[in-house]
């Protein structure tokens, strides 16, 4: 399975990103340039975390304007997979690749630490391999990680089981004291209709290795690949 | 009721690192005939009109709290609404 | 030409080098080479005043005299690899703007380690504020970190560690001392060289502007006074966006092979790295003012050529190769323009289109500046605040309530509202988190990882500067081994008051001497460092606090330790200085100061030769996997070592301590609070005994209470939930930072 890192100006966790796949992973992997205009020969593309643009304006808001955006939009469309982590989660908002838009916490500070997720919808590429309800120990790191979609948009994800993540305590209880960055009904990730596009605002590539201290963001590569080689059977 | 429009922009000599990079990326979007790019902050206040001298209140505030003198310039305006 | 010798006085010349200048030049100086003068003969550049001190590292002194000064320190780990690292101030411009101050700080530091080819892999912030109950210390230290991590979030490197202290010495002068750490290839590092007669000169990043005209002339070689708060143009703001690019590119661009001398940019701007780049390659420059590409109009060579915008780097590239070097910036959305030539007369020749501005010999420059040898004075309050007698001071009641105290204490407490601020896992290197005795950071491809530490007492400086700055050495050295890693060297960040005060050159120098012997001890080299003078304000001098930075090595990552207590039963020992009965530890300590309301005493004895033993053991224990946790006692002693290991392991743990009261609390040097299973009790006594090191058995992790059982005759004992404490651990800072204000 052949994957794509995108590289805008500003992006940090490119090399994480290119790390995990290709060496925890073992998949080929090469980075895509933000001014690259096709995306053929891959089966999956990551917009990986950072500050593209410096976050200057609005997050995202530069980013989306990349010639590679108008690839990764219409390889979306013809079903190919886009993993968007963090800034690449608010790229893809930005973009209209998702609906809703991430703002800035409501703590008004950054914060970075492990936290816990609950796994809602094991029906996506990027869940298959965990269980509905399963917590996953998974790093956040963010200025700008609280969701927000209108009563419209939220009802929708939620009828047609789309939102992917929510923040929860360690044992899977999703309650607001555990939501770090004011988020809309504790969403952490969510995919779009077509169920190949999904963002998340915490770091799985930051929770591959059992040296790092969690190899639970692992599972989401994992399903990735297990996803894909079921699809070619 | 009066409301006062308060504009805090960064001084002249300081670089406007945003301003720069919004610049740019309205050039590629092949907005071409722009000179020069700078970015700040809008604050509205709606005041109570109970006899004070507003521009002397408003001014107070921009000088400490609304605007760091180290690095920005203020200027407001005051309407009723 | 008396309208000259006015100007330089204005601008930080005395007139002896006024006149030493016109020697120089054989006849008055342009306003634009006064200019240059002025602010590469300062303090912060020149070292005029430190140097002959700093002479006593060894390090220094042999770079000094075979002329090889490069901007970082490199130390080899092996596998080909290098470990570059400095620490530098911007002290100044963050108590006069805290978010842009520490910003730029941190930008500045970043491009000293990229500079040399190094990809920055982290960074450490040592900080220092006054109490928190002003709201104005409050307003700094929330600037402060917020600049840290806007600058060092944005652009990719970690801030992994750090230290804050707190107190009233530090509250109109903060100290911001970041440290950078890159890693290297030991055959690809980059020159700061300017060699090749004719090789094109290249200025790449950022435009220039008018920022921070003389900010290190004015603000770092000058006391802060009421007029430096109004300072304006002094203070810049950093562009972290451009500083990302700004790596990604020149790495890039140097693995090209055809950049032959780079030097970043920071204090003295394009005037530093001109003459500094020449003055090294034995060359000169000529370059042309109107070739660098700025973002004001109208701008004169003078402002050109002491302008510190941020963000720009000057490359010496190989002629021919102009467009290959060139290319990778563009790419990257940088400029990358030509501004001059290297030459072979000597000088840096400064034109303005075909005029001559300014035509200065680049060694009279880079290292013209005459030394001073200030005057020590050993203060008078050394006599008085040695003689107080501690042990007559009364014991306390309740042992538990002052561990409360102490706990709360900001100095003390948890610092993790500041660290989660910072992203301190990006890059994916990150093994040992925050809020541990150092950080650990793997280096992929290798099985190894380093640790980084930074520490500096300076309350026991105050007390003794040789003492204290010996404490400094050792404590960063016993962080590292408690993580499992050998100390590999050194870097410093010496913060002082004004030099020209015989007292405080008298701290200077004691600081210097007890940290170079403490190193030489240890068989640690001080590869690079920075001096930052006049940290006072009319009211109060800062403590004398000579930061050190130190960096060690894991041969094996999966071979380390951390602070935690990790599982009921295990035992809790004391490796290390055991109970002597005498008031040592307790003068200059947080107990002293928190319950007694004192700064007085002598410091902690330290014996080196018995802390370097100490090291050893507890390396050699991690070594063999006997330890489920290893913490070194500080600040606040035993009884706070082993109340935070309970804290971060969420464990309790049932103590005896056969000593008084304020005995839990005296900051005795080399100390190691271990826990360990029980069948690994005997291998780590044969070890102690080995290196000569006592043991004491302090106790059982277990339970969820931390209860300890105390006095001579073991008659005293208080017990905390472990949730309580933490809790009051945890929140002491937020509570504070929350105060109206």
């Amino acid at each position: 399975m052949k994957f794509g890192v995108v590289v805008f100006p500003g992006s940090n966790c490119d090399a994480d990103c290119y790390y995990v796949i290709k060496d925890v992973m073992g998949q080929p992997v090469r980075y895509v340039w933000h001014q690259e205009r096709t995306l053929n020969g891959l089966d999956c593309v990551v917009l990986p975390g950072g500050f593209s643009y410096g976050d200057y304006l609005r997050t995202g808001a530069i980013a989306r304007f990349s010639p590679v955006m108008e690839a990764v939009s219409d390889f979306a469309e013809r079903g190919g997979l886009v993993l968007g982590i963090c800034n690449g989660f608010q790229i893809l908002c930005e973009a209209g690749l998702l609906p809703g838009v991430l703002m800035q916490n409501t703590g008004l500070k950054f914060i970075c630490k492990f936290l816990h997720v609950r796994v809602e919808t094991t029906n996506t590429p990027f869940t298959s391999m965990c269980r509905v309800g399963q917590v996953l120990r998974i790093p956040i790191a963010h200025h700008g990680g609280n969701y927000f979609a209108d009563e419209a948009t939220l009802a929708e994800l939620k009828r047609e089981d789309r939102v992917v993540l929510r923040y929860s305590s360690p044992s899977g209880d999703v309650a607001p004291e555990y939501n770090p960055n004011g988020s809309l009904d504790n969403i952490a990730g969510i995919c779009n209709k077509g169920r190949n596009v999904f963002g998340l605002m915490p770091h799985p590539e930051r929770a591959s290795e059992r040296i790092l201290g969690s190899e639970d963001g692992r599972l989401i590569f994992a399903s990735i690949l297990n996803s894909f080689a079921k699809q070619k059977l | 009721m009066p409301k006062a429009k308060v504009l805090v922009t960064l001084k002249p000599t300081i670089l406007d690192a945003q301003g720069q990079v919004i610049q740019n990326a309205l050039e590629s979007l092949g907005f071409t005939n722009l000179k020069r790019v700078r970015m700040g902050k809008y604050i509205e206040l709606t005041l109570e009109a109970d006899g004070r001298d507003l521009n002397q209140e408003v001014r107070e505030m921009c000088e400490k709290l609304l605007a760091n003198p180290v690095m920005e310039d203020y200027s407001f305006e005051i309407v009723e609404c | 030409m008396s309208d000259l010798r006015e100007l330089a006085r204005e601008l930080g010349l005395n007139d002896e080098e006024y006149q030493r200048i016109v020697e120089i030049l054989g006849r008055e100086p342009t306003y634009t080479e006064l200019g240059m003068y002025s602010v590469m003969w300062s303090e912060h550049c020149g070292y005029k005043y430190s140097r002959p001190v700093l002479r006593l590292f060894k390090t220094y002194r042999e770079a000094q005299d075979a002329k090889a000064m490069e901007n970082a320190g490199v130390v080899s780990i092996g596998d080909g690899l290098g470990v570059v690292f400095k620490m530098e101030s911007h002290n100044h411009p963050s108590a006069v703007e805290p978010f842009q101050g520490a910003a730029t700080g941190v930008g500045g530091i970043l491009r000293d380690i990229f500079t040399m080819g190094a990809r920055p892999i982290a960074c450490l912030d040592s900080l220092r504020f006054g109490g928190l109950d002003d709201p104005r210390v409050r307003y700094l230290l929330d600037g402060v970190v917020s600049g840290i991590a806007f600058y060092g979030n944005c652009v990719g490197v970690p801030t992994v560690g750090g230290e804050v202290y707190f107190n009233d010495c530090y509250k109109g002068n903060p100290l911001v001392n970041v440290m950078a750490v890159g890693l290297v290839r030991l055959d690809s590092i980059a020159r700061a060289r300017a060699s090749g007669v004719g090789n094109p000169v290249m200025l790449v990043g950022a435009r220039t502007g008018r920022d921070g005209m003389h900010g290190c002339s004015i603000l770092a070689s000058a006391e802060l006074s009421e007029e430096s708060l109004a300072n304006r143009p002094t203070v810049q703001a950093g562009d972290p966006f451009t500083e990302k690019l700004l790596i990604e590119a020149t790495l890039e661009a140097l693995a090209t092979g055809h950049i032959v001398g780079i030097q970043d940019m920071g204090a003295a701007g394009i005037t530093c790295s001109t003459c500094e780049t020449a003055a090294k390659g034995g060359t000169g420059m000529k370059i042309d003012v109107l070739k660098v590409p700025r973002r004001e109009e109208g701008m004169t060579p003078y402002e050109v050529m002491l302008s510190e915008s941020q963000e720009r780097m000057l490359c010496i590239v190989e002629r021919g190769h102009e467009e290959d070097v060139a290319a990778v910036f563009r790419k990257w959305g940088l400029n990358a323009a030509i501004i001059g030539e290297v030459t072979d007369d000597g000088f840096v020749t400064v034109y303005e289109g075909d005029k001559i501005v300014a035509q200065v010999p680049a060694v009279s420059l880079a290292d013209g500046c005459p030394t001073y040898y200030l005057e020590t004075s050993e203060p008078e309050y050394i006599q008085r605040v040695r003689g107080y007698d501690v042990s007559s001071l009364p014991e306390p009641d309740d042992a538990g309530e002052v561990l409360l105290r102490l706990l709360a204490s900001p100095t003390i407490a948890s610092k993790e509202m500041i660290y989660s601020q910072y992203d301190h896992m990006v890059q994916t290197n990150t093994v040992v988190l925050p809020g541990a005795d150092a950080s650990v950071l793997r280096i992929k491809g290798t099985g190894k990882a380093i640790a980084l530490t930074s520490d500096c007492n300076g309350r026991y400086c105050y007390l003794d500067p040789y003492v204290g700055a010996q404490i400094a050495v050792a404590e960063a050295a016993r962080n590292l081994s408690c993580c499992g890693a050998k100390p590999l060297g050194v870097t410093d960040c010496l913060n002082f008051g004004n030099p020209q005060k015989p007292e405080v050159f008298w701290q200077f120098k004691r600081a210097v001497e007890g940290m170079a012997a403490a190193c030489e001890h240890f068989g640690l080299p001080v590869v690079s460092g920075n001096v930052s003078f006049y940290n006072e304000t009319p009211e109060r001098t800062i403590f004398p606090t000579p930061v050190v930075g130190m960096v060690g090595l894991l041969e094996d990552v999966e071979r380390h330790c951390t602070s935690s207590f990790k599982r009921e039963g295990d035992l809790v020992l004391l490796l290390g200085r055991g109970i002597d009965g005498t008031a040592d530890g307790i003068g200059g300590s947080e107990y002293l100061k928190v319950v007694h309301g004192l700064e007085v005493g002598n410091p902690p004895r330290l014996d080196l030769d018995f802390e370097a033993r100490l090291h050893e053991l507890v390396r050699a224990c991690i070594w063999e996997g006997l330890l489920s946790s290893a913490h070194d006692c500080s600040e606040g002693g035993v009884a706070v070592a082993v109340a935070e290991s309970c804290i971060m392991g969420g464990l309790g743990a049932a103590v005896e301590w056969r000593g008084s009261a304020s005995s839990l609390f005296a900051e005795v040097q080399s100390r190691v609070v271990v826990s360990a299973g029980e069948e690994q009790t005997s291998r780590i006594l044969e070890l102690a005994s080995e290196f000569g090191i006592p043991v004491l058995r302090l106790g059982v992790v277990g339970g969820s209470d931390l209860c300890v059982r105390y006095g001579e005759c073991g008659d005293k004992e208080f017990r905390f939930g472990v949730e309580q404490i933490a809790g009051i651990w945890t929140n002491a800072i937020p509570r504070l930072m929350k105060a109206a204000g």
